[in-house]
């Protein structure tokens, strides 16, 4: 009788669907997986202890690396934090902006997840399409903050500057250039919202378009739905949040059960999964999309309405106006100090979460009251889904470990952090 | 002139009809391969037009030469072989799934008395030399000794012996109706005063999609690629292949597309026949134009498939197989043998 053992096979961290450095150890019979052993580390950067070692406004650049397609989600968190241990409140206007830009890294981090999920599922045009719409919001956060993904554009007491009054257009190349140049400047003739009001009004019709190849389509039916099937018993014991919760049927959403920034002010609703399985997570992520759009149309009313602030007036926190600096020693001071040693942070600690694309993202901070935190605990919520890979795709075969894989829509940048 | 080329080598007793054959295969097997180039150029211009992107543009005028750059790029490479592979087959493999494709192409006829061998037994030649390819995967994937590959290579095997079947059953219901095994004989068969009407897809639709969908999983193509199934197995049976053997891979899979599309027009849509009836004066003619048209729309539903589709998972595509195609495959041969009793189709069978 010869004996019949389960093979192990090595899927990442090299791997097209490893979604960056994924590694798992998958022990397989035939095609039916028996074990998955998620491997983490190999993005392991240090940010908490990196945090510790420099004055608060330095990090925030850290959070924008952690999970790298949802940045200025996990600055939220971090921002919020400092903010609540300060005891200072952002103006609204920027808190307008955060939400407005919040709801967009929201709609930037779907569009990646719904690419990446479907090209793993061998539908390769909803990628390129979902990029096109991505470029558009890109170009957002490059008007604001001139970074594309790594905005640093969110500060304690409010945000780094207010809205921009022009929109940067496409100039000639050899690719573009005439009617369709013009055509690709249409929506950039005017202000940064005028471009969010044109952008919004046409981007159902977008999401319209993802779904008509993929809702309906037998095949992707056939591949997602039963597959990964979580109850809502599981993902609450699992610690999962965000889509991957609200999938199983849970209805959990930060944005209205803890407000914070102006969601208390927006109309918008939270859509949930009934059978807890890929399709269902799908559709869960699809809505929020379209739900996202209607908070960005409301924020940019509002915008539209409402100038002033963007930052509060307290200079040990906030710069001060770069005119003020040539005429009153006071505010050089300020400047000086802000930029050499940063500001104290008043013993104590705290928690501070934001409902991140992924899920929960958290934000533990202590400090001792000096200008540096003492500890910085970040709770990522992929790290806490990834956890749950074993359970879910034991039994599964192998390309279901893929889908699996898309629907937790892992980044290990916040994994490993 | 060709008749003259013809007596001429003749001329020279056995050495000359040698040549005659080397001749006639070059003939086939160089278009073959220039298709080939420009069919991986117009893949690559159509799914960069379906998704807004542009697809090559930079190599040659409209980027046409592309291919070819990519083909020298391949063929300058190292070759390189694992060092724990079985080194003969390993290097066996490209050739054995190459040859049976062009092989393949001696029995298509591409227009009246323009073909390369017209043998009675086509259909049965046909199902040998498309089955033969398989060979060239398997053991790609067994010689490599690599576990992607090695999955790769059953997932071929369990998908090829199933969907021979099915392919085997819709030819049975061709070779009902046309009464013949020789293919120009089938498209003769299926002419008549009606044009299009006339053709063996009204008749045997059911078997038409069957054939042309089998054919799709066949060639391992988009969304029955789970052979390769990149974002599973990496690019599977072919993951330790590079260079020149990787550009025989993608040059037999490319040959194996246009030659499955070719077959599709011969066998259900008439061949060289014209789609219009005979009485229209210049539309009605009959010609080897047609037959490339013909193929040329199943040459771009394979690329619209790829665009379109996600991938099938391995045990699905066995369900569509067994579940799914078979049966419709041997219900509708009976119905194909109805309709001839009763003389529905099928003047093929009293010529």
């Amino acid at each position: 009788m010869q004996e019949i053992k389960n093979y192990t096979i090595n899927f990442g961290p090299q791997h097209p669907a490893a979604h960056g450095v994924l590694r798992l150890v998958l022990e397989m019979d035939g095609e039916t997986v028996m074990r998955a052993d998620p491997h983490i580390g190999l993005l392991h950067r240090g940010t908490e202890k990196l945090a510790e070692s420099k004055p608060f406004n330095q990090s925030i650049g850290y959070m924008d690396r952690l999970d790298y397609v949802s940045m200025m989600c996990n600055e939220h968190a971090y921002v919020r934090a400092i903010e609540k241990l300060l005891g200072v409140e952002a103006p609204p206007r920027a808190r307008y902006i955060r939400t407005l830009f919040d709801e967009i890294t929201r709609i930037l981090n779907h569009l990646m997840w719904i690419g990446s999920n479907g090209l793993d599922l061998g539908a390769m045009a909803v990628f390129l399409y979902a990029f096109r719409e991505r470029e558009e919001l890109m170009d957002c956060y490059e008007a604001v903050s001139g970074a594309r993904m790594h905005a640093t554009y969110y500060r304690p007491g409010g945000v780094y500057r207010d809205l921009p009054d022009k929109m940067p257009q496409y100039r000639e190349s050899r690719w573009h250039k005439g009617k369709d140049l013009t055509q690709r400047n249409a929506w950039r003739e005017g202000s940064m919202l005028d471009f969010l009001d044109a952008f919004t009004a046409d981007f159902p019709h977008k999401v319209d378009e993802y779904e008509t190849l993929l809702t309906d389509n037998r095949i992707w039916k056939q591949r997602t739905v039963g597959i990964g099937v979580v109850s809502p018993e599981q993902a609450l014991a699992w610690g999962m949040s965000g889509p991957m919760l609200r999938g199983s049927g849970v209805e959990w959403d930060l944005r209205k059960k803890q407000p914070y920034a102006m969601y208390d002010q927006m109309d918008f609703d939270i859509p949930v999964g009934v059978q807890g399985d890929c399709y269902d997570r799908y559709l869960v992520r699809v809505e929020e999309m379209r739900q996202s759009n209607r908070i960005i149309r409301q924020c940019v009313s509002w915008l539209r309405a409402n100038p002033g602030l963007v930052m509060i007036e307290n200079y040990k926190v906030a710069p001060p106006k770069r005119e003020e600096m040539k005429e009153s020693m006071e505010a050089l001071i300020h400047h000086f100090k802000l930029f050499t040693e940063g500001y104290c942070v008043p013993e104590g600690e705290t928690y501070c979460a934001v409902e991140a694309p992924k899920g929960e993202f958290g934000c533990y901070l202590i400090s001792d009251g000096a200008n540096k935190p003492f500890r910085v605990k970040l709770r990522a919520p992929s790290f806490a889904h990834l956890a749950s890979m074993n359970e879910i795709v034991r039994g599964h075969m192998l390309p279901d470990v893929v889908a699996m894989i898309g629907t937790y829509d892992v980044v290990f940048g916040e994994v490993d952090r | 002139m060709i008749a003259m080329l013809h007596d001429f080598l003749l001329g020279y007793g056995a050495i000359g009809l040698v040549v005659w054959l080397v001749l006639c295969i070059l003939a086939i097997a160089v278009p073959v391969i220039l298709a080939v180039a420009f069919y991986v150029w117009w893949e690559r211009k159509v799914l960069g037009w379906m998704h807004v992107r542009m697809g090559p543009n930079s190599v040659g005028p409209a980027g046409l030469l592309q291919t070819f750059a990519d083909v020298f790029k391949l063929l300058l490479k190292e070759l390189l072989v694992p060092k724990k592979s079985s080194r003969l087959l390993f290097v066996l493999a490209p050739l054995l799934a190459l040859v049976p494709a062009f092989a393949a192409w001696a029995v298509v006829p591409f227009d009246d008395k323009l073909v390369l061998a017209d043998v009675n037994a086509g259909l049965l030649y046909l199902l040998a030399m498309t089955s033969m390819g398989v060979y060239g995967i398997i053991l790609a994937g067994w010689a490599s000794n690599s576990k992607y590959a090695f999955l790769g290579a059953m997932r071929s095997a369990a998908q090829v012996v199933s969907y021979e079947v099915a392919m085997g059953l819709a030819l049975v219901g061709v070779l009902i109706c046309a009464g013949s095994l020789n293919l120009s004989d089938i498209v003769r068969a299926q002419g008549g005063p009606h044009g299009l009407l006339d053709w063996f897809w009204l008749p045997l639709l059911p078997l038409f999609v069957i054939y042309f969908v089998s054919g799709v999983a066949e060639t391992n193509r988009a969304p029955f690629d789970m052979a390769e199934g990149e974002s599973e197995i990496v690019a599977g049976f072919h993951v330790e292949y590079s260079g020149a053997p990787f550009a025989v891979f993608f040059l037999t899979e490319y040959a194996n597309m246009i030659l499955i599309s070719f077959l599709a027009s011969v066998l259900f849509l008439g061949g060289w026949l014209s789609p219009f009836p005979e009485s229209w004066s210049v539309l009605g003619v009959p010609g080897w134009w047609w037959l490339f048209a013909k193929a040329f729309i199943f040459a771009f539903f394979y690329l619209w498939f790829r665009a379109a589709f996600p991938r099938y998972r391995y045990d699905q595509i066995m369900r569509l197989g067994w579940k799914v195609f078979i049966p419709i495959a041997l219900v509708w041969i009976f119905v194909a043998g109805c309709l001839v009793y009763f003389g529905v189709v099928g003047q093929g069978v009293s010529a």
